[in-house]
C-alpha cells in the first residue's frame, strides 16, 4: 500500500518566524524535536497559540506555518494508508482547511495540535478512502465564555511530550504493531490491547479536563 | 452524561475507534458509548494522543504541491461547511444516534418482529450491523448465543441476565461463549443498541430468537 512518489523530508518552520509565547521561555528547536526534553514540549505547545490566532485574528502567518509542519505530515499519514498521492495532496489541502474552520473547537486541555490534526486526518481517510460515514461522540465545547486553564494545557502538552518518550522507546516491533494501526494496516480483530503503551497519566489529565469542562458547561 | 455506568468499553475496541479501523456500526457504537461516558471518553482520547505522535514521528513526509498553501487558502476562503443542525436533547438517543435515525426517539422507525419486540436497523456498511432494539418491560429474550461479537447497550430502562444488571449507558460484550437470556426491568420498556460483527440474516432469525414472554 506504501507508496514512495512524492515523498521527501520536509523542513521544520524557520524558528525566527515563529512569535513570543506567553508560556515559553526556550527558544524553538530548529529540525527534529529532542526526545522528552523540556524543550521539546515547548516546541509542541507553541502550536497551541497558532491555533488562537487563527481563531481569534484569522492570521495566516500562523496558519502557513501550521501548514509547512503538518501538511505533509497528513499527506504522508495518507499516503502510508492506501490513498494515492494526488488523492492525498487534495485530502491534505481539506484537513488543514477544516482545521482553519475548526480553530474554535480545539481544546488544548485534552489534546495537542498533532492529535487534534492526526483525528481530523483520520476522519477524512474514513471518509474518503473507507468511504464510510465516521460516527463522533457529541461534541464538548469552551463555548465562547469559558476557556481552559492554562495550567492544564501546559499540563497536557507536557503529559503528550512524555507519552512521545515513551513510544519512542519502545522495542521496534512493537512501536511498528503501533504505528500499523494507526495507518490502518491492522483490522480491529488484529489490534490487541496489550501494545505496553503507558496511557495512564495522559488519560486521568484528560478525564480532569473533561470534568472541568463538563462544569464550565453546567 | 451518566455517572452510574459499570459497564464500560474495552482498550480494543477504544483504540481501533482511535486509530479508524473499526466497521461503522462499531464506530456507532463507541460514540454513543462515549457521549454517555466520560471515563472511556477519556480513555479514547489519550489513544488518539498516540495517533497524534505517529503523526508526527512518521519517518518520512510528504512533500506537498509548490501552490498548495494558495490552493488551501483559495478553500479556506469559500467558507465552512454549512454546519449541522444542533441536535436535540434527547433523553434516549445521544447525537451520533440522532444522526442515524434522522430525529429523536419519536423518529425510531420499528418493525415489529413478535411479542412486542421491535427493531429498527440503522443504515451502516454492510461489514457489521447496528440495530435499536425494544424490549418490552418485563419481557425476556429467550436463550441465545451468538456468532461473532455482539454488543449491547442500553439506551433506555434496563435489562439483567446471567452476567449482570445493565442500565443506561452499559454495555454488554458478548462472543459466541456467552449463552444468556436477558429479561427487561418491568419498570420500563427498554431500548438498546445491538451491534455484530456476525453476518447476520435478521428477518430469517429474528423470530426464532426473539421470543418474549411477559413475566409478572
Amino acid at each position: 500500500m506504501f507508496t514512495e512518489i512524492d515523498i521527501a523530508t520536509m523542513d521544520e518552520p524557520a524558528a525566527d518566524s515563529v512569535p513570543p509565547q506567553p508560556w515559553r521561555t526556550n527558544k524553538r528547536i530548529k529540525g527534529k524535536p529532542v526526545n522528552g526534553t523540556k524543550k521539546s514540549c515547548d516546541t509542541r505547545a507553541e502550536w497551541v497559540n497558532h491555533i488562537k490566532r487563527i481563531r481569534d485574528a484569522q492570521d495566516q502567518a500562523a496558519f502557513a506555518e501550521l501548514f509547512q509542519h503538518f501538511a505533509p505530515r497528513v499527506k504522508a499519514f495518507l499516503i502510508r494508508s492506501g490513498s494515492d498521492a494526488t488523492t492525498a495532496e487534495e485530502c491534505a489541502q481539506e484537513v488543514m482547511a477544516t482545521l482553519w474552520h475548526k480553530a474554535h473547537l480545539f481544546d488544548p486541555s485534552r489534546a495537542t495540535v498533532a492529535t487534534w490534526v492526526f483525528t481530523i486526518a483520520r476522519n477524512k481517510r474514513i471518509d474518503v478512502i473507507r468511504k464510510q460515514r465516521r460516527p463522533e461522540p457529541e461534541e464538548l465545547d469552551w463555548g465562547p465564555e469559558a476557556e481552559p486553564e492554562q495550567d492544564d494545557v501546559i499540563a497536557l502538552q507536557q503529559e503528550t511530550a512524555q507519552l512521545r518518550t515513551a513510544i519512542l522507546a519502545l522495542p521496534e516491533a512493537q512501536r511498528e504493531l503501533i504505528e500499523k494501526a494507526y495507518f490502518g494496516d491492522l483490522s480491529h480483530r488484529e489490534i490487541a490491547s496489550q501494545t505496553g503503551l503507558p496511557l495512564g497519566t495522559i488519560k486521568s489529565r484528560i478525564r480532569l479536563a473533561l470534568d472541568r469542562l463538563r462544569h464550565a458547561m453546567n | 452524561m451518566s455517572k452510574s455506568i459499570k459497564h464500560h468499553l474495552t482498550d480494543d475496541l477504544l483504540m481501533a475507534y482511535a486509530a479508524g479501523n473499526l466497521p461503522e456500526a462499531f464506530d456507532l457504537m463507541v460514540a454513543t458509548h462515549l457521549s454517555l461516558c466520560d471515563h472511556c471518553r477519556a480513555r479514547a482520547e489519550s489513544f488518539e494522543a498516540v495517533g497524534g505522535q505517529v503523526l508526527e514521528d512518521q519517518a518520512q513526509t510528504a512533500q506537498m504541491g509548490s501552490d498548495a498553501l494558495a490552493a488551501t487558502m483559495a478553500l479556506i476562503s469559500q467558507g465552512a461547511p454549512t454546519p449541522k443542525p444542533a441536535h436535540k436533547k434527547c433523553a434516549v438517543l445521544p447525537a451520533p444516534l440522532q444522526d442515524y435515525v434522522g430525529g429523536d426517539v419519536n423518529d425510531i422507525r420499528w418493525r415489529p418482529v413478535g411479542m412486542g419486540v421491535k427493531q429498527a436497523i440503522l443504515p451502516t456498511t454492510n461489514e457489521a450491523t447496528a440495530r435499536l432494539l425494544f424490549i418490552p418491560a418485563g419481557a425476556a429474550v429467550p436463550d441465545h448465543s451468538h456468532r461473532g461479537i455482539e454488543m449491547t447497550m442500553v439506551l433506555q430502562g434496563a435489562f439483567s441476565d446471567e452476567v449482570d444488571h445493565f442500565a443506561r449507558g452499559d454495555v454488554e460484550i458478548a462472543d459466541q461463549d456467552l449463552e444468556h437470556m436477558p429479561v427487561a426491568d418491568i419498570s420500563e420498556d427498554c431500548i438498546c443498541l445491538a451491534v455484530t460483527d456476525a453476518p447476520l440474516k435478521f428477518t430469517k432469525l429474528m423470530p426464532r430468537l426473539f421470543q418474549p414472554f411477559l413475566r409478572i
